[in-house]
């Protein structure tokens, strides 16, 4: 029968076809990816203020704390052994609120329906959420002799991936390596305009090309370059670019095995996800995951009222160990992904 | 968008379908569903309460239809609560009495607000409006030539200074008055919510140019925290509507629900891509129905769009009508078929397919596809053309050729024979044997091209017939087509 079906799709396209053939004829649209070969516009506005730092100042328990409510009435649940109807629903309540989702949330559940609450009930449900986050959770900078360590850098649109590279080639700089940008987003307007900012401020090496370049040459000019002068560690910006569409991600794979050809080595693929993100942030997960091997994820924008929830899901179901976390817009903002600290905040502890 | 929620709902109503009336734990049963569709789909909590009220009342109070089944029953409920929710019409944009109309636009960082100025700019231009661009977000890097760039592509200007986003506001709206500009947009920092004086700063530049419409700048992807966000902006500039960008991510979208049901402002507009046509006014209706999968041609249309060579399919589908279709044209358009995606996929999108022919497209795999491929691939052109001379000797061959069996080359020209004459009928007029929507679409094309003289005009009656062939009003395409198509009147029934 399929050609039957395949029938059925070529009447519906032919038909959809003339519509968009008349709607071409009539209009031409306006298109965000016309790569403009024409220069940059000169900076017209350089930095205005110096970007402040909560770094500090900052712990993840004071930031996430910030909304309590359903919260507090989980922590005063109070007795042992089995528990209520109502306080498996108010612990419902508390994870389906922190973005975990409603599969893991039953899961969970289910753990702590079987497990009961012998020492109350947040020190069972910590200790089930703390059993999520097991994965190995180091960074490396060590390539193969006469190899340049790569970090590539994937994620949807507006996560914050050319932002936490600026923070991240701090750190790095910091730590005494010698840093190389590579501005792989050719396609977002300013992409590489951004990232220069942040190899100034951060005093690293960039490399960047026109917009609508191949992301793959710039990757591999970065690499060679900074081969060439011995540099320590390459971090590559790639454009954002949604999970469901197949070419975007191959052509993410692409980028990927370019950087991973001598002499570059890719170490490390971050996926950023932004926090406020809900059960998409799982798919996105998977997707990249199978498009660029993602071993780690940065969670940016933890620092508003998101809790980042959908994290566990992710660890438990594909165990991508979250590495970062993102607090805030200072250049230090970035700090090392700690479970214990994320567990509590999630609990509102 | 919502697809993982019509997908539930769907299994909701086969499962309803066939008891006689709707008792109190089947309702129990069903509206646990619904619960767990919507907060799969990321609306937030207390709005899926709201929500599963709402419907639970609908459902008990007095008049149930009798004509419908309890499967039926719950369906329309749950249409018309989320219709209701998501507000029934599209906001109409009117213009200031006094120019420049000022629009402002605030949102979390990373929501799209730069890209959505951009879009919003060239809308207005669309619309016949003379827009200016006001670049006030000094905090990220490069926001402002982001915003240039953009600008520059949609031929828009921008005004920008390196000074205070207070002064640019105040400094750009005084520019667009003296350039006699009867749109303004102000495009601001990204901020989080709960910074108060970032906060503070967006309200002074509402404050100073008392913007005709404030829109917060929403992902669609947002989880729980969507409910937050949109209060407090609300809370700080009295929003009169949202804008919800990335709303092709997804299945689901579910933010729209959560900050529409909070904040009780309409969305107003929808960025469905990264192009910057792939921007237009929301339909309520068009996402409700959609929701619930009964289909929307409109998306199929896009989806069309951004991925067809529109010259290829219009060319077969001449010959479509006039039955010469070939095996060329058969390879050419199944070539755009899968370059638009899963066949599962273009199904679903289609009203009036039933849900068995659904599951089976999508079943078929590239495997399958491919098969198909190599065995017309392995053909003579004169053999494609004129599949008549194709003989035992010429079977084995092409069996050959694309390493499969005779029996299969021979199973692909029955059944191209088969659809031949399918698409000959459906240049005579409806067939009862075809799935609904489709049937109908395709008698309506019919009856357009006979009454049409010159080929591509066939097509064009083509496309208003499957327009019609929605239950849903529509603005977008179907609107245009009426107004500058002219002639496309979709054809009366018989």
């Amino acid at each position: 029968m399929i050609v039957l079906y395949v029938a059925l799709a070529i009447v519906v396209v032919l038909a959809v076809g003339t519509i968009v053939w008349r709607r071409r004829r009539r209009r031409v649209a306006p298109s965000l990816v016309a790569p403009t070969r024409a220069a940059m516009p000169d900076l017209l506005v350089s930095e205005t203020a110096p970007i402040p730092s909560i770094a500090d100042e900052f712990t993840l328990h004071d930031r996430l704390a910030s909304s309590r409510g359903v919260f507090d009435r989980v922590r005063s649940i109070s007795g042992t052994g089995e528990l209520s109807a109502d306080q498996l629903e108010l612990v419902e309540e508390v994870l389906l609120r922190s973005d975990v989702g409603v599969t893991t949330t039953s899961t969970v559940l289910e753990e702590l329906r079987a497990k009961g609450a012998p020492d109350g009930v947040v020190t069972a449900l910590r200790g089930i959420l703390r059993d999520s986050f097991t994965a190995e959770r180091s960074t490396t900078t060590r390539a193969d002799a006469g190899r340049v360590p790569v970090w590539l850098f994937v994620g949807v649109n507006g996560v914050g991936k050319t932002t936490t590279i600026g923070k991240l080639a701090k750190r790095h700089h910091d730590e005494g390596r010698a840093v190389m940008l590579a501005a792989g987003d050719t396609f977002r307007a300013a992409a590489a305009d951004q990232l220069e900012q942040w190899a100034t401020r951060t005093g690293s090496d960039i490399v960047r090309a026109n917009e609508g370049a191949d992301p793959g040459s710039v990757v591999h000019d970065a690499i060679g370059r900074a081969s060439a002068r011995g540099l320590d560690l390459v971090l590559a910006d790639t454009a954002g670019r949604r999970a469901n569409s197949t070419n975007l991600l191959d052509e993410l794979s692409k980028v990927r095995r370019v950087a991973d050809k001598a002499p570059g080595q890719v170490v490390e693929t971050l996926l950023v996800l932004d926090a406020t993100t809900g059960q998409n942030a799982l798919s996105q997960a998977r997707e990249f995951l199978a498009a660029s091997g993602v071993t780690g994820i940065v969670l940016t924008k933890l620092d508003g009222t998101a809790r980042g929830g959908i994290v566990v899901a992710i660890e438990r179901d594909l165990a991508i160990p979250v590495k970062f976390v993102g607090v805030g817009e200072g250049v230090d903002d970035l700090i090392v992904f700690e479970p214990d600290a994320f567990v509590d905040s999630l609990l509102g502890a | 968008m919502f697809d993982a929620l019509s997908e539930r709902l769907d299994r909701l109503s086969t499962s309803l379908r066939s008891r006689g009336r709707l008792s109190d734990a089947d309702l129990d049963e069903a509206l646990s569903d619904v619960r767990s569709a919507l907060l799969e789909a990321d609306v937030e909590l207390g709005v899926v309460r709201a929500f599963v009220e709402a419907v639970r009342e609908r459902l008990s109070g007095e008049a149930l239809a009798q004509s419908l089944t309890p499967g039926q029953q719950v369906i329309k409920a749950v249409h018309e609560q989320l219709i209701e929710v998501l507000g029934a019409t599209p906001l109409k944009i009117t213009y200031a009495s006094k120019p420049p109309t000022v629009v402002l636009l605030a949102g979390l960082q990373g929501a799209g607000k730069t890209t959505a100025a951009a879009k919003l700019a060239a809308w207005f231009k669309q619309q016949g409006r003379q827009p200016y661009l006001i670049a006030a977000d000094l905090q990220r890097p490069a926001a402002v030539e982001q915003l240039r760039v953009l600008a520059r592509q949609v031929g828009v200007d921008v005004y920008s200074e390196p000074s205070s986003p207070l002064d640019v506001a105040r400094k750009g709206l005084a520019e667009a008055t003296r350039l006699g500009r009867d749109v303004v947009i102000i495009d601001t920092a990204g901020r989080l919510a709960i910074d108060e004086a970032l906060m503070d700063e967006v309200r002074a530049i509402a404050d100073i140019t008392s913007p005709d419409y404030t829109f917060l700048v929403i992902d669609a992807v947002t989880g729980q925290d969507a409910v937050h966000t949109a209060q407090r902006f609300h809370e700080a500039l009295e929003l009169s509507g949202l804008i919800v960008t990335k709303l092709d991510y997804d299945a689901r979208g579910g933010a729209v629900l959560s900050a529409r049901g909070v904040v009780g402002r309409p969305v107003v507009f929808a960025s469905t891509g990264e192009k910057i046509a792939d921007f237009d006014l929301f339909y309520p209706e068009r996402m409700a129905s959609r929701i619930l999968g009964m289909g929307d041609v409109l998306s199929l249309i896009e989806q069309a769009e951004r991925t067809m060579d529109a010259d290829v399919v219009a060319e077969s589908a001449g010959r479509m009508m006039s039955g010469t279709f070939t095996l060329d044209d058969f390879l050419a358009q199944l070539a755009q078929v899968r370059k638009m995606g899963s066949l599962g996929g273009i199904m679903k999108l289609m009203p009036g397919v039933t849900k068995e022919m659904r599951t089976a497209a999508s079943n078929v795999d590239e495997g399958e596809l491919n098969r198909v491929e190599a065995i017309v691939r392995s053909m003579t052109p004169k053999e494609r053309r004129d599949p008549h001379v194709i003989d035992g000797s010429r079977r084995t061959r092409i069996a050959k050729g694309s390493a499969t069996s005779v029996s299969a080359v021979n199973q692909l020209l029955k059944q191209f024979n088969e659809m031949k004459k399918m698409m000959r009928q459906m240049g005579n007029g409806p067939t009862p044997s075809m799935p609904g929507g489709l049937g109908r679409m395709a008698g309506l094309a019919a009856r357009g091209a006979s009454r049409s003289e010159q080929l591509p005009a066939g097509f064009e009656a083509l496309g208003a017939g499957m327009a019609s062939a929605t239950t849903t009003p529509r603005g977008g395409a179907g609107k245009n087509k009426k107004k500058k198509g002219g002639r496309v009147t979709p054809p009366k029934q018989r």
